[in-house]
């Protein structure tokens, strides 16, 4: 098992955030680096506030029906937001934010309107540079 | 004889991976030697913890199960 996991953050739909803040969360605590490139859609919901403002949350178009039962299975069992369970795991392990500075100039978003989580941006070259001895997860 | 816990941490009603986010923060927090205690309800810790455990090379002290939760103790053995 390397002890790097690498992850690139493509959809900006929630179920997909919460398995990835999840499995970060799991990375972590068995003592991985871990790595999140943030880019396209993905980098949409890194956006400052959109994890807790409910206009943002978006499902996948085949699975909206899920959406209402979701919410209130989530609340019921005390799953924590995506973000929540995300900057635990960074305040518990060793996890470097870099959003994608295509999709940055793409969107025209500034690495202040990213939540604080975000360490820096990155091109995609850097980012495959510090692949070279990772494990690589696409969500 | 219990083991003297210097820490015991309420986590039920917190699901996967809190309990164990809480228990890591928790012994993060205390010296070699100390152990830790987490209350848990998610079923999920049943597995996770002692993974955990196993991987990290503390020793799991004990694991009740209180019907509605598990308590688990975790010695800090380094």
């Amino acid at each position: 098992m390397k002890d790097k996991l690498n992850v690139i953050v493509m959809s900006g739909t929630v179920d997909k955030l919460l398995a990835m803040s999840t499995i970060v969360s799991g990375a972590v605590a068995m003592g991985k680096e871990v790595n999140l490139f943030v880019t396209f859609w993905g980098l949409m919901a890194f956006k400052k506030g959109a994890w807790m403002d409910p206009s943002q949350q978006k499902l996948p178009a085949e699975y909206q029906e899920f959406g209402p039962m979701m919410q209130e299975r989530m609340q019921a069992m005390g799953i924590q937001p995506w973000m929540v369970t995300l900057k635990t795991a960074k305040e518990i392990g060793d996890i470097h934010v870099y959003s994608c500075g295509m999709t940055q100039d793409m969107f025209g978003l500034k690495l202040d309107d990213l939540e604080d989580i975000v360490d820096d941006e990155k091109g995609v070259a850097g980012f495959i540079a510090m692949c070279e001895d990772a494990e690589v997860l696409v969500f | 004889m219990a083991e003297a816990v210097k820490q015991e941490i309420d986590a039920r009603g917190s699901a996967c991976p809190g309990p164990l986010m809480e228990l890591i923060r928790g012994i993060k927090a205390s010296s070699v030697g100390d152990a830790v205690a987490v209350l848990s309800s998610d079923p999920g810790s049943n597995k996770d913890i002692p993974d955990w455990v196993d991987k990290i090379g503390y020793e799991l002290v004990s694991n009740e199960d209180h019907g509605e939760y598990h308590r688990f103790v975790v010695r800090k053995t380094k």
